[in-house]
């Protein structure tokens, strides 16, 4: 356990020398944590805000602010759906609710296999092909009942 | 002789299938013993063509679209590297009647060229504003933009010119250009589409804007939601950079300007410049009250200009072309091309960059072709989120910035969002309060607080608990909302709240009367 949580602070820190010489280097250390962890780990606050000469509250606040970064890892998958208006015009509820069902999750929940975790977005600028989801940072749009069933099986398998 | 095949790489494109597109006419020109080469361009923007596969031939491009992987050996079979006919050929894209009518000026290299290629861009006219702008003093500079009459085209509609000479005028050791590329707005994705598409015109409008306040460093604020923009941006960057159209010297010019991308985390709030600042400076990304203007204590303290990506974007074309070339496009204080954003459930979505003053009805019914449904229209939403519901009777509204503004309604950031007749006016009410309690920064009571106290108020109206009652407090609640909330996100979230009360009240009766009467 020791060595565990020294060689995150070690990662940590890593990433925080390679933006501290930047200006405004909090957010970008924070998204790079994010992507190198999946996750914020427990000790980030604490060992982010000493190398910044930040209170570890201060950074706290920041890393609770923003819906990217995550308390517990992701599951193997991420799939973002649309839930905004455009989608919305073209069956983005209806859609949603059949993945909820076909998933057997509401939004923020990770499947108990650990395959895949169910999230809102408030738009991926893909409007005028909509309804519009994202599955590991890839888009997908006009995503109709059938897609949604490939999408499913694709993240379970 | 080789042929260049195009294929949109513009996420737009991707998301109906654009890679595996390219990736099969690749494998099909190798299998037939072809000489193809395969490039990757932005969107033309049409959206429901796309895939919109273009091959140059001696007559111009030709479009064919939608292209499916399916369809690419066919189309080999009807002569693609030729230009032969096939049932997906549109002929000439610059003809199709969606193209043609528009005034493309921004957008003017938009799926045309390759997006990270700067010989490509310069070939194409870029680089022409700026290389006006590096002979120019800076309040010529100033001058030239103020008298494009461009205003802020991420909303707010604030003069560009009068934004650059305050910080040109401030005072400040270190002045900023930041670039504001959070479009979170539902239905826009104009700055998207030019980020993949065209990216070395930002490039350009920021150094412009940087030569014209003396600031020598700028930022893209971008949303993390669009990763394909930030890998397109950054190649672009590191290319301008390369070449010295950025760096210790523009264009040899002796101004530095240097400029780096900042990924945002996922908050809708960031859209507000000074939550953005916040965002950008390490902090909670809570708005700041103003002032100080962003202008004179912007990013650290210091001198800022924010501006949306499109204004940044349309500069350069005034400094090539001067401020009366853009200036004679449009209409009343409303001067130069927009980008409309026309999207949700119609034929013809995309982007149709035109002058002010099309009526709405205009952009729905015969350059968007009605719904894609087939149903009647029977609300559009304007200007994202926080816009207004429009109804039908409301379509020969002119789409500029007074003429909405006297409606109760606003351009926004120009995305046109259409609804057909199955649409439920209250569950879209619902949610504009649901998504301001869902992105609220928590800082002013009338936005945290009146957001989630309006969802239960709809839900109560929709029970059919005291409907008259409770429309009062929803009416009342919004205006508390619109006066008392320290930025646009709850400042405007009564615009979709009313205007679905207002104009489709027989969707706030109560739940029973309606599904007896239907």
């Amino acid at each position: 356990m020791r060595n565990n949580a020294g060689r995150t602070e070690e990662r940590l820190i890593d990433i925080v020398n390679g933006w501290i010489a930047r200006e405004a280097p909090l957010l970008p250390i924070l998204n790079e944590v994010q992507a190198s962890f999946g996750h914020m780990p427990e000790n980030a606050a604490e060992v982010i805000g000493r190398a910044l000469n930040l209170s570890r509250a201060e950074v706290h606040g920041v890393i609770s602010f923003y819906h990217d970064f995550r308390k517990e890892p992701a599951g193997r998958h991420v799939l973002k759906i649309c839930r905004a208006e455009a989608c919305q015009a073209v069956g983005g509820r209806e859609m949603a609710d059949h993945f909820k069902r076909l998933l057997g999750l509401d939004w923020h929940e990770t499947a108990a296999d650990g395959s895949v975790t169910l999230e809102p977005v408030y738009c991926l600028g893909l409007c005028a092909c909509a309804p519009a989801v994202m599955l590991d940072g890839e888009v997908i749009g006009r995503v109709d009942a059938e897609r949604a069933e490939e999408i499913v099986h694709e993240v379970r398998t | 002789m080789s042929v260049t095949i195009w294929v949109p790489a513009d996420s737009g494109a991707k998301a109906v299938g654009a890679d595996r597109v390219a990736r099969r006419i690749a494998e099909v020109a190798v299998a037939r013993g072809l000489d193809v080469t395969v490039r990757r361009n932005g969107s033309r923007g049409m959206m429901w063509l796309e895939p919109l596969v273009e091959v140059e031939t001696a007559e111009g491009r030709i479009g064919y679209g939608p292209v499916k992987p399916a369809d690419v050996e066919g189309l080999f079979d009807a002569g693609l590297p030729a230009g032969g006919a096939h049932a997906l050929c549109i002929g000439r894209p610059e003809g199709h009647p969606f193209l043609a009518r528009q005034s493309r000026l921004t957008f003017e290299r938009c799926g045309i060229i390759d997006p990270v290629d700067l010989d490509g861009y310069r070939a194409h006219g870029g680089l022409s504003g700026l290389e006006r702008a590096v002979a120019m003093p800076a309040a010529e500079i100033v001058r030239e933009v103020t008298e494009s009459g461009l205003r802020g085209r991420g909303g707010a509609g604030f003069p560009t010119g009068i934004k650059w000479k305050t910080v040109l005028d401030a005072e400040g050791p270190q002045k900023y250009i930041v670039c504001n590329a959070d479009e979170g707005d539902s239905g826009t994705f104009a700055d998207r589409m030019i980020m993949e598409g065209d990216p070395f015109v930002l490039i350009e409008g920021m150094a412009i804007a940087g030569l014209a306040t003396g600031a020598t460093k700028g930022y893209v604020y971008l949303r993390s939601e669009y990763p394909d923009a930030a890998r397109v941006m950054n190649r672009a960057i590191d290319a301008a950079r390369a070449a010295g159209v950025i760096g210790r010297s523009v264009l040899g010019s002796g101004h530095a300007f240097d400029m780096e991308i900042r990924i945002g985390a996922g908050a809708y709030v960031c859209g507000e410049e000074t939550s953005l600042l916040n965002s950008m400076e390490g902090k909670r990304a809570v708005v700041r009250a103003k002032p100080p203007l962003p202008a004179l204590k912007g990013f650290l303290g210091r001198p800022t200009v924010v501006n949306n990506v499109i204004s940044l974007a349309s500069v350069p074309v005034i400094m090539a072309k001067g401020a009366a070339h853009y200036r004679d496009f449009g209409m009343g204080r409303s001067r130069g091309t927009i980008p409309i954003q026309i999207a949700g459930n119609v034929r013809h979505g995309g982007l149709f960059e035109t002058a002010f003053g099309l009526t709405l009805g205009e952009i729905v019914e015969e350059i968007g072709g009605g719904t894609l449904t087939g149903r009647p229209v029977k609300a559009v939403q304007v200007g994202g989120p926080l816009g207004a519901y429009f109804p039908p009777s409301l379509f020969s509204t002119p789409f500029d910035y007074e003429s909405f503004a006297a409606k109760d309604g606003l351009v926004g950031h120009a995305g046109v969002v259409v609804f057909d007749d199955t649409a439920d006016m209250l569950e879209q009410a619902r949610f504009a309060f649901e998504f301001c309690a869902v992105e609220s920064c928590g800082k002013c009571t009338p936005c945290r607080i009146g957001a989630v106290r309006g969802t239960e108020t709809i839900d109560r109206i929709a029970r059919g608990i005291e409907p008259e009652k409770n429309r009062a407090v929803v009416a009342d609640l919004c205006q508390t909302m619109k006066f008392g909330s320290l930025c646009a996100l709850g400042g405007f979230t009564p615009y979709p709240v009313m205007s679905a009360m207002t104009h489709f009240a027989a969707d706030f009766a109560p739940r029973p009367v309606r599904e007896a009467a239907e």
